[in-house]
């Protein structure tokens, strides 16, 4: 065991599938008691950075603690301190959801009156009333996703490894698994590591996130210091099929833009100042025959970061290349 | 809401509570998996009526008077009985539905996912091999050596059962693939049909008389076939148990390198 305050460390991570490589030398240091979100399209690496650091995948390169122990060197341990909920919930759908809680308990070694203690305290996370006596097959996928978590939970984990936990849920859902996972990190204080590729999940749960495109960390700090770093205010300027980059260089002369970055038949412009940037924008773009369709002002998201650091959307990343 | 009251400090359980966790489950899956078990029974059942039907005068007829086909053909239906009896198709969904990976996200002992699989096929088989018997018993076979001579004998024939058992959890194991894992089954033809299922060793000519005598059923239908017929024998007896564990060295190694392969985090 190291003497890291950090719950999770991890230095030059690298795993490879063959001559694939999903996960391409990541630092990550996760402070006890933090929400990390961990932001990515699919295919990005965060699944199987989550693998690694959860032991289900050795790296390979690399080193990581977890809870103050080596992944590789010391997983027993690791396992022991960790709660997962990985992105397909992995349930059996022929027990009752009393007995997989419960025999996730013996597994970790708790007592009996303890076991049914926890069972009896996490039902009332899992909220499926007295459903919890039957066949896992029988619930509806709302109802799997909370008995996982449920289940990550029973051992009262130091760090819970939340891999997509909302992706596919319904907005009433997903905003049911938001306030819980509030509360296990105020309340209980559990330090939550949490992969996601939808923005506002991030913005919304994360002390601090980490952006990963083609298996590398592009950009990592808190929601607010992210999106101050592209400017204050973004003007969204759509313009005709083919114009972008015309577009860009004519707006490139303009002072008081700090970046101009074109994707598909957007220009995503940064500014400190975007209610007087704006009509020099579009007189600019008219003076040079540029039909624009929409003028849009807002502050910076996630995505425009995304955009600032990879030079394409999230929604619109394929990295099938590094897919596993 | 509220998720936790004191502290808990989880701990590893060790490997007979793991043992116990994992076999408790496989059984408790068993008992809800009965459409998969009761064909299981029905199939042997089905042989025995239709072996005796059509083979006891054949058979008989060739050999000195008082030779018993029906107790001759009742090991070979247990066999039948307790051959490809295991939770490979289950451990397949388990691999399928992610579930397999919870287990291994937890501190269970690795080789207890495999033994406490075995352990409720163990107790699944010794059920198999009630019903054969007592079609045994409604059709006049009794066992020469007693009560005591049929506990050997379930012993025996849940020895096969469990040593064959390596085979299709490699199989498992090896390709996360339920038709794979049917098709273990064929893996049996030749332990089933190059020995003496259907006439005595001496009755064998040619290349099936020398595939007979490497082939480990021969011995276990004849120790088996010794308690019944004849009385006690020991070397028959632990000849039997010795091909079931020459099965089973080969078939566990075959299951437990697929284990350390599927967990090896590579």
């Amino acid at each position: 065991m190291t003497s890291s305050a950090s719950a999770i460390e991890a230095r030059g991570l690298v795993r490879r599938f063959g001559d694939k490589v999903a996960v391409a030398g990541i630092d990550i240091t996760v402070a006890t008691g933090e929400i990390f979100g961990f932001l990515g399209p699919n295919g990005a690496g965060k699944s199987t950075t989550v693998r690694m650091l959860t032991t289900l995948l050795a790296p390979s390169d690399g080193t990581a603690t977890v809870a103050g122990f080596n992944i590789d060197s010391e997983a027993a341990d690791v396992r022991l301190r960790i709660g997962v909920a990985l992105q397909e919930a992995a349930l059996d759908p022929k027990q009752t959801g009393r007995e997989l809680l419960d025999m996730q308990g013996r597994l970790y070694g708790l007592p009996k009156d303890v076991r049914l203690r926890r069972v009896d305290e996490l039902l009332q996370l899992v909220n499926i009333g007295g459903s919890i006596d039957d066949r896992i097959a029988t619930y509806s996928g709302g109802m799997k996703r909370r008995l996982d978590l449920a289940a990550a939970l029973v051992h009262q984990p130091e760090v819970l490894f939340l891999d997509e936990p909302t992706t596919g849920l319904d907005p009433t859902s997903r905003a049911a698994v938001w306030e819980e996972v509030r509360y296990l990190n105020k309340q209980l204080g559990i330090t939550i590591f949490l992969t996601t590729q939808y923005l506002e999940e991030a913005d919304e749960l994360a002390d601090r996130v980490g952006i990963i495109a083609r298996g590398r960390i592009v950009a990592e700090g808190t929601p607010d210091k992210l999106k101050r770093s592209i400017g204050a205010d973004v003007i969204i300027a759509k313009v005709g099929a083919g114009d972008g980059a015309r577009a860009a260089q004519v707006l490139s002369a303009l002072p008081d833009l700090d970046s101009v970055e074109v994707s598909g038949d957007q220009l995503v412009i940064a500014t400190a100042h975007g209610a007087s940037a704006i009509s020099p924008v579009a007189v600019t773009l008219a003076n040079n025959s540029i039909k624009v369709s929409e003028l849009t002002l807002r502050t910076p998201t996630l995505d425009d970061v995304f955009l600032h650091t990879t030079g394409s959307r999230m929604d619109a990343e394929d990295q099938e290349a590094v897919a596993v | 809401m509220n998720t936790r009251t004191d502290r808990i400090v989880p701990r590893h359980a060790g490997f007979w509570s793991d043992l116990s966790s994992v076999a408790l489950r496989a059984l408790r899956l068993a008992s809800r998996d009965l459409e998969a078990i009761i064909p299981g029974m029905a199939v042997p059942l089905f042989f025995l009526i239709v072996n005796i039907g059509s083979l006891q005068s054949f058979v008989e007829g060739n050999l000195p008077p008082g030779f018993d086909f029906k107790g001759f053909q009742l090991p070979v239906s247990v066999i039948f009985a307790v051959t490809g009896i295991s939770r490979a198709g289950s451990l397949v969904v388990d691999v399928q539905d992610g579930y397999f990976d919870r287990l291994l996200l937890t501190p269970v002992s690795r080789t207890t996912l495999l033994i406490g699989l075995m352990i409720a096929d163990l107790a699944v088989v010794m059920v198999m091999i009630v019903p054969v018997l007592i079609l045994g018993f409604i059709i006049g076979v009794g066992f020469e050596t007693g009560i005591l001579g049929m506990i050997v004998f379930i012993l025996i024939g849940a020895s096969w059962g469990i040593a064959f058992t390596g085979f299709p959890y490699a199989i498992a194991l090896r390709t996360g693939n339920p038709t794979a894992v049917n098709n273990a089954f064929l893996l049996f033809f030749p332990f089933a049909f190059l020995t003496t299922a259907y006439v005595p060793k001496e009755q064998l000519t040619g290349w099936l008389s020398v595939a007979a005598n490497f082939n480990p059923t021969t011995y276990l239908l004849e120790g088996m076939r010794t308690l019944i017929l004849q009385g006690w024998d020991s070397t028959a007896i632990l000849q039997a148990f010795l091909a079931s564990a020459i099965v089973a060295a080969v078939s566990f190694t075959l299951a437990f390198t697929a284990l350390r392969g599927r967990v090896r985090r590579k």
